[in-house]
């Protein structure tokens, strides 16, 4: 009844048991990283937001060093050099008052990276123990708190910027405060949208039921998971912020003369392009440009990388 | 130990029985040697990042008219895959079909391009899928996900595609199917969405239904509604149905036959009642002693240890070796030929060699 | 449906009244503003301001009588120019900038479906390279710079459009391309990730199996549900958009609105300031409310109201 083909070609001995080999049965063995390692793993194979964070880098030393390598100072006025083109002495070319354009965009870089720094940071602050407490709490404290926030969030900010920056007066300082006071509701958003998610894993009850205090709980439980979408929106608030800056300077809004950021000396190259002084607007233009785009593929990137639904 | 396991797989037999002759009894179908659909040596390949995933290696059966082909296995021994080529859903790249045929109706489905598949898609084959849930569009209403591939295919006026479609919400069982109709998938349960489901596949009357995992997405007394289901229709319209699942409770329910897949090969197949009764590979066996009754004890349940080999690189022998507890040296280097044993019942494995008989005694 | 367009309406007008509320008292607390007692200016104008703003009432009754015009859609007197108002203003440049506007997010729409789709349907092929470098590029050129990179380039070194204006189709491509490139880009990427994860959709599986032809499967199936996440983001690219009309109108010399607004600011002319801010404000939190109820008719799933907290 059983057909058989081919048997005469193998030979007998190899028809004799050979046990349960036990290393033979293979077990899904994958090295086990932290959290952190993993996504800076994945973060470093996405050569795009690595070079973001190189130029970043580069940047900031040069914002911080890069007037030392100049022999002229960001107000230092020289009419008879007025809008010279790039040279050995003035590499970026001179502005109308005959000031240096390259030690003027280190100052611009300063000042950019130092308002989108801050406005994210302080966005953060604000939004985590906002957007904390409405989470954490819950019930008819956070439905409140998420009503006023969907009245702010259809608030067209850029108006209330402007609106703000025209009562305040332009100055660093009332950039930041105006971009603040828009800008921590996305925040408080995610981190609220976050805490909800997490607030009901088992650690957090196993904590709970061991008396631990609601601060203790928050800082020590719910924190650390809760970073991943935070750092993103942090990374992605800076280039938002830093174009902020550079529009309401463009509208005459900004820092004030003598002293110059990006969006200024963009502003101030206006009149002159079409006499073909193109360092002007050149320079400033490129950096705000470089600055945004390494903010945001270093954002995409770090979204990719944090983000645990696609941990395999 | 191995004795131990035969004896097993006997005590299961005689209590699986029941159920299987009380379905015999309910629903004999005539089957009939008219083959609808052949698949020869279907060898199917994915590119991944790791490199290639050889999903299937070498498929074949053959499908007659009127039958209920059950095909059975672990998640990702390719049985999906399979469904996914005979529909001409393989995403190339980065898949690509390697080799192998499938015949329907004298055509080669593999070689057949995109237009001409989309003559057969949805007319001559119709596919089910899993999750009911997610298989409906969520923003289009059920009388156009209804209608639109018939009056695709049969170019027919609105007002006779909605007749059409009245008709087979009556056929599925969802009553006032004219209101229906206007109706958006999220104001149906999950059993309704699945009957909604198989009236869509079955409005062109296609010759073959594939149904992957249908009904594994839903409770308990939906699927015995459902699969009923399928019984009545078969009865009705004499369509050939292929399931795909990983249940073998549903698989008594329903199949004639049924194919034994492991990594991404047949390694048995035949009639319900001879993989059942007689199974004869030891993961066949296997597969049967994992599942949960309520007739035995607990400690005889016996679920297979180990994992599936590594597709990326597949063992030259027969796969199942490593999880084998009757391995030996030959099933490590050579791939064991079909042994046929009745007409319909074949299986590839080295036990079925004589030499083999004589070393497990 | 009607509750959650009653709801989406008191939201729209909380919003405004907070706007309208902020913008009165802010005014309120600075110099130079209609409330400052020591104002030097014409006596027309004065009599303006007088009128208007109530400068003979106590404060209370002054923010009465501003809510009430600017419900009567009457946002006051300039304070620079006699014989303007901010109506007139908006009369003359709000066609403009609205022109503007909606021609750009016209070609934002449309240019940003299509790349974004056919970056999704070639995933990872060239033109989704090609099509995700310009987004990141596009994303991250600010549209003042890029505006006069343009003029700079295409108008004077080029010669090939003019620099400035807004009187024939001719000069409106380049205002347009500067102010469309960003919302271009932002949709484009949006459409391709929403796009990406809905071919992947078990119904987008059924559709193919139902044999019906690429382009119902991509147009009808496919589309209709990954422009879901397009449509609630344009509330906040219309005011993107709305107020970069600011600036494109300020170096393209384009008499809109945004022209008045920017010149406003810049000689402090605070209810101008003012009035625009409310209009420009009332007439976004508009758009936002329109964009809910295209939604909520869009998608058949919202029913009543949508869960807090969803984007």
């Amino acid at each position: 009844m059983v057909q058989k083909d081919k048997s005469v070609t193998i030979p007998d001995e190899w028809f004799k048991p050979k046990g349960k080999n036990s290393d033979k049965i293979e077990t899904v063995v994958r090295p086990s990283l932290s959290y952190w390692k993993d996504a800076w793993r994945r973060l470093r194979k996405n050569k795009l937001a690595i070079s973001g964070l190189i130029f970043l880098i580069i940047l900031t030393l040069f914002a911080i060093f890069g007037p030392i390598f100049s022999p002229h100072t960001v107000t230092q006025t020289n009419l008879p050099n007025q809008n010279q083109a790039p040279s050995a002495e003035h590499w970026f070319g001179t502005d109308e008052m005959g000031r240096d354009v390259f030690t003027r965009t280190w100052y611009g870089a300063r000042i950019s990276l130092f308002v989108g720094v801050m406005a994210a940071l302080i966005d953060f602050f604000i939004g985590i123990i906002y957007g904390g407490i409405s989470g954490y709490k819950g019930g008819r404290t956070d439905t409140l708190m998420m009503r006023i926030i969907e009245i702010l969030y259809g608030l067209p900010h850029l108006l209330v910027v402007i609106l703000l920056m025209v009562v305040m007066g332009p100055s660093l300082t009332t950039i930041i405060i105006a971009l603040t006071i828009t800008g921590w509701v996305g925040m408080a958003r995610i981190v609220r949208g976050q805490v909800l998610q997490i607030k009901n894993y088992e650690f957090v009850t196993a904590s709970k039921s061991f008396g631990a205090k609601t601060p203790r709980i928050i800082r020590k439980n719910l924190l650390p998971n809760t970073m991943g979408p935070i750092i993103v929106q942090m990374t992605l608030t800076v280039p938002s912020a830093i174009f902020a800056e550079a529009f309401l300077s463009f509208l005459g809004l900004g820092i004030q003369a003598p002293f110059a950021s990006w969006g200024v000396m963009a502003n101030d190259a206006l009149p002159v392009i079409l006499s073909g002084h193109w360092w002007r607007l050149f320079f400033p233009a490129i950096f705000i440009s470089m600055t945004m785009f390494a903010f945001n593929v270093l954002g995409d990137g770090m979204q990719d990388a944090l983000d645990p639904k696609l941990r395999g | 130990m191995n004795e131990h396991q035969f004896d097993n797989a006997n005590a299961l037999v005689c209590n699986r029985n029941e159920d299987l002759d009380r379905q015999k009894g309910k629903n004999r179908k005539t089957v009939s040697t008219e083959k609808v659909l052949t698949v020869e040596e279907l060898h199917v390949s994915f590119k991944t990042f790791g490199g290639e995933v050889q999903a299937l290696r070498g498929v074949s059966f053959e499908l007659y008219k009127g039958e209920t082909l059950a095909i059975v296995g672990e998640s990702g021994c390719g049985k999906s895959v399979t469904a996914n080529t005979i529909m001409g859903l393989i995403p190339q790249p980065p898949g690509r079909i390697k080799n192998g045929k499938v015949l329907f109706k004298g055509k080669d489905l593999t070689k057949l391009s995109k237009a001409g598949l989309r003559k057969i898609q949805g007319v001559d084959i119709s596919m089910i899928f899993q999750d009911p849930m997610t298989a409906l569009n969520p923003t289009l209403q059920i009388g156009e996900q209804l209608t639109e591939g018939y009056r695709t295919h049969h170019k027919v006026s609105k007002a006779n595609a909605r007749e059409k479609a009245i008709e087979m919400l009556e056929l599925v069982g969802i009553p006032n199917p004219e209101e229906r109709l206007k109706q958006y998938p999220h104001q149906f349960s999950g059993g309704m969405r699945q009957r909604i489901v198989i009236a869509i596949a079955l409005i062109c009357e296609p010759e073959l239904l594939i149904a992957d995992e249908p009904t594994t997405a839903l409770d308990v007394t939906i699927q015995a509604q459902i699969l009923e289901l399928f019984n009545e229709i078969q009865e009705k319209t004499g369509v050939s149905i292929i399931l795909i699942t990983h249940d073998l409770g549903v698989v008594a329910k329903i199949a004639d036959r049924i194919a034994v897949m492991y990594a991404g090969k047949v390694i048995e197949i035949g009639e319900k009642r001879e993989i059942f009764y007689t199974p004869q590979h030891p993961y066949t066996k296997g597969l049967l002693n994992s599942v949960p009754r309520l007739d035995l004890k607990e400690e005889e349940l016996q679920p297979i240890e180990g994992t599936p080999p590594d597709l990326f690189a597949p063992p030259v022998g027969c796969p199942f070796t490593a999880r084998c507890p009757f391995a030996m040296d030959v099933c490590d280097r050579v791939y064991p030929e079909t042994t046929h044993l009745t007409k319909n019942h074949a299986v590839n494995c080295w036990l079925q060699d004589e030499r083999a008989k004589l070393v497990f005694t | 449906m009607a509750v959650y367009i009653v709801k989406r309406f008191f939201m729209m007008i909380a919003t405004i009244l907070i706007i309208a509320t902020l913008t009165f008292f802010l005014m309120h607390s600075i110099p130079g503003s209609p409330f400052d007692e020591e104002r030097t200016t014409n006596p027309t104008i004065q009599a303006n301001l007088e009128k208007y703003y109530k400068l003979d009432q106590p404060v209370a009754v002054q923010y009465v009588y501003y809510l009430k015009s600017i419900v009567t859609f009457d946002f006051g007197p300039s304070i620079k120019k006699p014989n303007e108002t901010v109506n007139s203003l908006l009369a003359r440049g709000f066609p403009i900038s609205f022109e503007l506007g909606m021609i750009t997010i016209l070609v934002a729409v449309i240019s940003g479906v299509t790349l974004g789709t056919f970056a999704a349907l070639r995933h990872n092929g060239f033109i989704d390279y090609m099509a995700m470098t310009f987004a990141v590029v596009g994303i991250s050129v600010p549209n003042f710079v890029l505006a006069t990179l343009l003029i700079q380039q295409v108008a004077v070194t080029w010669q090939l459009l003019p620099p400035a204006t807004w009187s024939s189709p001719l000069h409106m491509i380049l205002p347009t391309l500067a102010l469309a490139t960003g919302p271009t880009a932002i949709i484009a990427r949006l459409t391709r990730a929403s796009m990406l994860e809905v071919l992947t959709q078990d119904y987008m599986k059924m559709a193919r199996a139902k044999g019906l032809t690429p382009f119902r499967i991509v147009v009808r199936h496919a589309l209709r549900n990954a422009l879901m996440p397009v449509v609630t983001i344009m509330g906040t690219m219309l005011a993107g958009i709305l107020t970069g009309t600011f600036v494109i109108e300020k170096i393209f010399a384009i008499p809109g609105m945004g022209k008045y607004f920017v010149e406003s600011i810049n000689n402090r002319d605070y209810p101008v300031i003012m009035g625009s801010t409310v209009f420009y404000s009332a007439f976004l939190v508009f758009m936002l409310f329109l964009v809910d109820i295209v939604y909520g008719f869009l998608d058949p799933r919202i029913k009543l109201h949508r869960k807090d907290g969803d984007v």
